[in-house]
């Protein structure tokens, strides 16, 4: 018998042990009378204009400075609802784990989303478990889909309005530098931590400062190149972005220059981008300044009418340059 | 061609290794293509994990120390 | 004292960068001539490229992207050898991560990766070591790239394996030198380069002497250049400077790193393991003579180009028609005059290597390329 309890095929077969287990370790974390009522579906109560999110998350290793998959799952979706202005209130959940996979590491996992939760409120209100044979998924797999109730409409990548300010809320590329940093291959260590975090309370103390920002998006997969970009071609507008002016903490650095990096192409997890009226730009730093991790907050840049569909990188070197979509799958070069 | 990167020495290692930092990233490298130790400090080259020769701080300097006359000199000229 | 951050910031200071262009605004406007400067490595189209400095020049100094890219001068057949070696049962092809994505006739490594080889990307080439010592029953395969600063870390490897006994690790070499490749472009009768930015890691192993004969055989500037935006820029001046007093001299920008002779240690252990091939095929280039190097034949046992020649491609593969990389390597056209740049050819589908690699020229320019005018 082996020592350490581990995932079996039989926790995904719908008999006991299955049942332990969503008592024992998902229950007793999410804990929420729309959960444990345990229909069919769940039964929620909305009305009004709502927001509907899903997004899975696979993360090699499950386990990085700074959080787990399980804070991953919750803050991503979390996040997508807040980027939206919409109050994230209800979260479906699914695992599919790996047979053998650590009870333990399950249980930490499980207890991480349980805290990532109560920073906005969100509850868990129906889930799946599937457990699949052993070399079927690498560890455990998850995802995560929510909903939340539109506070103020009209936030879209498509409402980009020339003049606006362009606002990054902390320093750039950290989650994805992280990763880097915990994958075994490059053997790094350094004190760098991904900036994986739930925004729904900043976003919530913005809403009520009566700020009026015209578009928010979290800068996640191909990192704030990728939100500009999107931002640019959805508009049709230029973004004109002042290198000097965006975020970046030494660590970042250094990997970027070690492994020929773009910090812009790097992922975040808790890091957004906002654009809005340069007017109100500087209150909304105000706001956002209060928080910790937004104590870096910047205006990097401004929404223009020239180079639509394009992001305009000004150099401090008086030359600029087109900030193009990151390509491919990020890999260390020699050159 | 061939990334290599300004990184300081933080830690020697006895099997041919130092532990050298780029701007916070820590990472063992070789140093099996140099003949001369390395000492704690020292400013070294890497690429793709090894070291390829101590940078000569004093000469870095002197250009640094150049630029910098030069950014006077430029900025006085345009003042008259 | 020093620190590591001014290694960074001081050589990267926009105020420095920006009298440094005055100054070679002043010196090139002492001269009618044209001065056409080849950055024969990679490295420097990049910085270039990234940090705007066409930007800053006066229009009689132009740019021409030399062959410096270790995988843009990769032909086709050594890829497909790559993709060969890694489609045998019980294999792990090994290989730094530019190489993954550069297109064979058969498909790029990474495709043949999704196909089920078993392919890695590394980013230390010691780490083959652990890798073939974690599969004693696979044969593990490192397929060696670069030029003559990353030729000692493959020797190092060799060395490690000889002296440890790791017995099913083989080399595929396709180590290649930056000299021979220099005489190529100048002994094309439409070469028009005046002036060489030398490449600096290369001289960090190799020295600057290396560069010598090409001064006194085609009476040019070399200047051996760092690869910080501020060297660049002091660089250019330098040759500029030369050019204005009709001199062709080797200089070195980089005396920080580079010495005339070199790590003589790393040389050393090339020597030791490595000899110069009789000819190479580059890319766009064509064979040159006495450009590549190859293992001595104390190491034939572990020189997977030998012991699999039976299954490797022999025919030489050229690019796509349409594709101009050869020219771009040889100096003669911009990536922007190729008529399939940014249309039929991106780095996301590239047809030629020049897209591939983010030292490719062409991939240079259609990242950091259609450059704009600051006014």
């Amino acid at each position: 018998m082996p020592t350490k309890k581990t995932i079996q095929l039989s926790h995904g077969g719908g008999g006991k042990e299955m049942d332990q287990l969503i008592h024992d370790v998902f229950f007793k974390a999410f804990d929420n009378p729309i959960l444990t009522a345990q229909e069919d579906a769940a039964k929620l109560n909305m009305c009004g204009h709502i927001a509907f999110t899903t997004d899975s998350f696979t993360v090699s290793p499950l386990f990085f400075a700074g959080g787990d998959i399980g804070k991953l799952a919750i803050a991503g979706t979390v996040n997508d609802l807040a980027m939206m202005a919409a109050q994230p209130e209800y979260l479906s959940c699914s695992f599919i784990i790996e047979e053998g996979f650590p009870l333990a590491d399950l249980t930490t996992i499980v207890n991480s989303m349980a805290t990532e939760l109560r920073k906005s409120g969100a509850r868990i209100v129906c889930g799946d478990t599937k457990v699949v044979p052993k070399g079927c998924a690498d560890g455990l797999f998850i995802n995560t889909s929510g909903v939340g109730r539109i506070l103020i409409p009209d936030i879209s990548a498509r409402n980009l309005q020339v003049s606006d300010a362009i606002i990054v809320s902390r320093d750039i590329g950290r989650h994805g530098a992280a990763i880097l940093m915990a994958r075994d291959g490059l053997s790094l260590e350094s004190e760098l931590y991904s900036d994986c975090d739930t925004l729904w309370p900043i976003i919530e103390q913005l809403l009520a400062a009566n700020i009026k920002m015209h578009a928010m998006r979290d800068a996640t997969r191909g990192g704030l190149s990728a939100v500009l970009n999107e931002w640019a071609k959805a508009s049709q507008v230029g973004i004109n972005v002042e290198e000097a002016s965006i975020p970046i903490c030494d660590e970042v650095k250094g990997l970027c220059e070690l492994f020929g990096f773009e910090p812009f192409d790097l992922a975040n997890e808790g890091t957004f981008v906002m654009a809005l009226p340069m007017d109100i730009a500087q209150a909304a730093i105000e706001v956002m300044q209060r928080y910790g991790h937004c104590e870096h907050a910047a205006i990097i840049g401004q929404v223009t009418a020239s180079h639509p569909g394009k992001v305009v990188l000004q150099t401090p070197w008086g030359s600029s340059r087109y900030l193009d979509l990151p390509q491919g799958e990020l890999l260390p070069r020699i050159c | 061609m061939c990334l290599s990167v300004p990184s300081k020495v933080v830690e020697i290692h006895d099997d041919a290794t130092v532990t050298v930092d780029t701007l916070g990233v820590k990472r063992r490298v070789s140093c099996h293509l140099i003949s001369d130790p390395l000492a704690i400090g020292d400013f070294v080259l890497i690429h793709i994990g090894f070291v390829m020769n101590k940078i000569d701080h004093n000469d870095a300097q002197e250009s640094l120390d150049l630029y910098r006359q030069i950014v006077t000199a430029m900025q006085l000229e345009s003042e008259q | 004292m020093m620190t590591l951050n001014d290694f960074y910031q001081g050589f990267r200071d926009p105020q420095t960068i920006g009298h440094l262009a005055t100054l070679i605004a002043q010196q090139a406007a002492k001269t009618n001539q044209q001065i056409n400067i080849m950055e024969v490595c990679g490295g420097h189209t990049h910085t270039i490229m990234k940090y705007g400095l066409l930007q800053l020049l006066p229009t009689n100094i132009r740019f021409i992207h030399g062959p410096g890219c270790p995988v843009c001068v990769m032909p086709k057949e050594r890829i497909d050898h790559a993709a060969t070696l890694a489609s045998q049962a019980d294999t792990i092809l090994v290989t730094l991560g530019d190489m993954i994505r550069v297109p064979g006739s058969m498909g790029s490594l990474a495709q043949f990766r999704s196909r089920g080889c078993d392919i890695r990307p590394i980013y230390d080439p010691l780490d083959t070591l652990v890798i073939a010592q974690d599969n004693p029953h696979k044969t593990v395969i490192f397929f060696a790239i670069g030029f003559e600063t990353s030729a000692p870390m493959t020797a190092a490897l060799l060395a490690q394996a000889e002296a440890l006994h790791i017995d099913n690790l083989l080399f595929h070499i396709n180590h290649v030198l930056v000299p021979p490749a220099i005489d190529a472009v100048m002994s094309d009768s439409r070469a028009q380069v005046n002036a060489f930015i030398g490449p600096a890691h290369v001289s960090v192993i190799s020295g600057s002497k290396i560069y010598q004969s090409t001064v006194d055989k085609y009476q040019t500037p070399v200047v051996v250049s760092g690869f910080e935006p501020v060297d660049v820029m002091e660089s250019i001046l330098r040759i500029v400077t030369q050019k204005v007093a009709g001199k062709a001299e080797l200089d070195n920008q980089y005396s920080r790193s580079v010495s005339y002779e070199g790590n003589l240690a790393a040389q050393q252990l090339v020597d030791k393991y490595f000899m110069v091939r009789d000819s190479f095929r580059w890319r766009g280039l064509g064979p040159i003579a006495k450009s590549a190097l190859t293992l001595r034949p104390e190491y034939h046992h572990r020189d997977a180009e030998r012991i699999y020649a039976k299954i490797l491609p022999t025919a030489e593969i050229d690019d796509h028609k349409a594709c101009m990389c050869g020219d771009i390597l040889r100096g003669l056209a911009n990536p922007k005059e190729c008529k399939v740049f940014g249309r039929g050819c991106s780095p996301q589908t590239p047809l030629g290597s020049c897209m591939v690699s983010s030292e490719g020229a062409c991939n240079a320019y259609y990242r950091y390329g259609e450059v704009i005018n600051a006014n």
